[in-house]
């Protein structure tokens, strides 16, 4: 019985949601799996900000070409019709709402669609990267996340206590447990394990979740 | 019109004490890792240049290139979006022994201040960091009833940029994503040295190939098969 979506299948149930066709960023570690879920028959162009629109799988180990890396300085490789540009114009694609959809990791999100995603305090050396940028122009923003934190907490919360990396900018997440909206600055329940109660799912968020039309069933495959 | 320079250290050797240097890449690739080392010999030598602001996307990685530089402290502050890479001890342990200094600028709005340095425009409103800690401090409008953020231009006295072709009269073109913040950087500095691949005859780029056009570049100088900051790092490299 399935208690909880891995991180794979998360990126799975977030993939199906991706049309064809769809110019999509996804940040660098976990979204970048969603990739690998996209259905058949589905193309997406992948969007990477270091300058690469379709960019491709990884190379086989010691065929990496170092000047064709993504994001996240991992090696690429390109499909047929696959464009270079520079930084200046990889951010108008993202803030010039050209980009469909953004898919990016997060610490905390808030009901009004506030995310955090890019510092846990004040220790340590900040680094935010793309982050600021790709929450604001993309058509969607979505993020993939375990529902609660390594130690239970929950991760969708009232109001964010990290710091910010946009405001009300996040429309949907996936979770290890359920698919919930951001409508209207509430937390709107799509879809939760078939296993799970609305009582127990309930519990382990932070900010209430609406009920407002049916609630599917979240079953991905095992992958 | 001939800006072709013969050697490395000709190349960097107008780089004073305490300049803005911008330099191109986005962690290794675009990274001009010889103008960098040159750079670096120069100091070695004569103790100069020192207190650099250096503007690159991140901070470094490994014991070459910009870590290098920043290793030898030559780096009194540093412009970039990420500083973190998989061996980022260089520039993490100067930052928490309080040795440099850091002005952190999301990634996009880091390529808009640059294209605006060199475009000459002052000031621009950004969505990006409004209501975050990085716009604390600044000014902020709406436009059709929306909050955006106002950002300065970015300019420098000098930028080492990497190019794979480049002629006579400074035409560049690039390596696939080894493009990055090349072309921004080239027209945002008062002085923009380049290293490229190969030096061509005008005429043998095609203009319709052109990325960054001539003008924007003041001396080009030929590294044939350039190292790849990657794979010094996997062979463990430290420089010198």
């Amino acid at each position: 019985m399935t208690t909880k979506l891995s991180n794979a299948q998360i990126a799975w149930r977030a993939a199906q949601d991706i049309a064809d066709g769809t110019y999509v960023n996804l940040g660098i570690g976990f979204p970048e799996m969603v990739a690998q879920y996209q259905p058949p028959g589905r193309q997406a162009v992948f969007h990477t900000e270091n300058g690469i629109l379709n960019f491709g799988e990884s190379p086989a180990e010691g065929h990496e070409d170092w000047d064709l890396i993504n994001a996240g300085k991992k090696a690429v490789t390109l499909n047929a019709g696959a464009a270079f540009f520079h930084h200046a114009d990889s951010f108008a694609m993202v803030r010039g709402g050209h980009l469909d959809v953004a898919i990016l990791g997060a610490y905390q999100v808030a009901e009004n669609g506030d995310l955090a995603n890019w510092s846990t305090g004040p220790k340590g050396v900040p680094a935010v990267g793309g982050a600021m940028d790709l929450v604001h122009g993309a058509k969607r923003v979505a993020v993939i996340t375990d529902h609660v934190t390594k130690d239970g907490k929950p991760k969708l919360v009232k109001c964010c206590t990290l710091p910010l990396t946009g405001v009300g900018c996040v429309t949907r997440v996936y979770t290890s447990l359920a698919v919930v909206d951001i409508k209207g600055r509430r937390f709107v329940l799509r879809e939760k394990l078939p296993t799970l109660s609305l009582e127990a799912l309930q519990a382990q968020t932070g900010a209430e979740l609406l009920i407002d039309g049916p609630v599917a069933d979240l079953i991905v495959p095992e992958l | 019109m001939d800006k072709t320079i013969g050697h490395l250290a000709e190349a960097v050797a107008k780089i004073g004490d305490s300049a803005t240097v911008m330099i191109g890449g986005f962690g290794g690739a675009g990274s001009p890792i010889e103008l960098i080392h040159a750079l670096i010999d120069r100091f070695h030598a004569t103790g100069s240049p020192k207190n650099l602001t250096v503007v690159n996307n991140n901070a470094g990685n490994g014991h070459v290139g910009l870590a290098a530089l920043i290793e030898h402290g030559m780096v009194r502050k540093l412009i970039c979006s990420f500083p973190r890479s998989s061996d980022p001890r260089v520039f993490t342990e100067k930052y928490l022994a309080g040795e440099i200094e850091l002005e952190l600028v999301p990634q996009g709005t880091l390529a808009e201040r640059i294209r605006a340095g060199g475009a000459g425009i002052p000031a621009f409103y950004t969505p990006t960091a409004y209501g975050t800690h990085l716009a604390d401090g600044k000014v902020i409008a709406e436009f059709d009833g929306q909050p955006y953020v106002r950002e300065r231009w970015l300019k420098a006295d000098f930028a080492l940029i990497k190019a794979h072709a480049g002629d006579r009269h400074g035409n560049l073109t690039y390596s696939k994503a080894a493009r990055n913040f090349n072309p921004l950087m080239c027209m945002a500095a008062a002085t923009t040295i380049v290293q490229v691949s190969r030096i061509v005859e005008p005429g043998e780029i095609d203009p319709e190939h052109v990325v960054t056009p001539g003008i924007f570049v003041q001396g080009v100088v030929e590294v044939p098969d350039p190292q790849q900051e990657e794979v010094l790092n996997r062979a463990g490299a430290h420089y010198p």
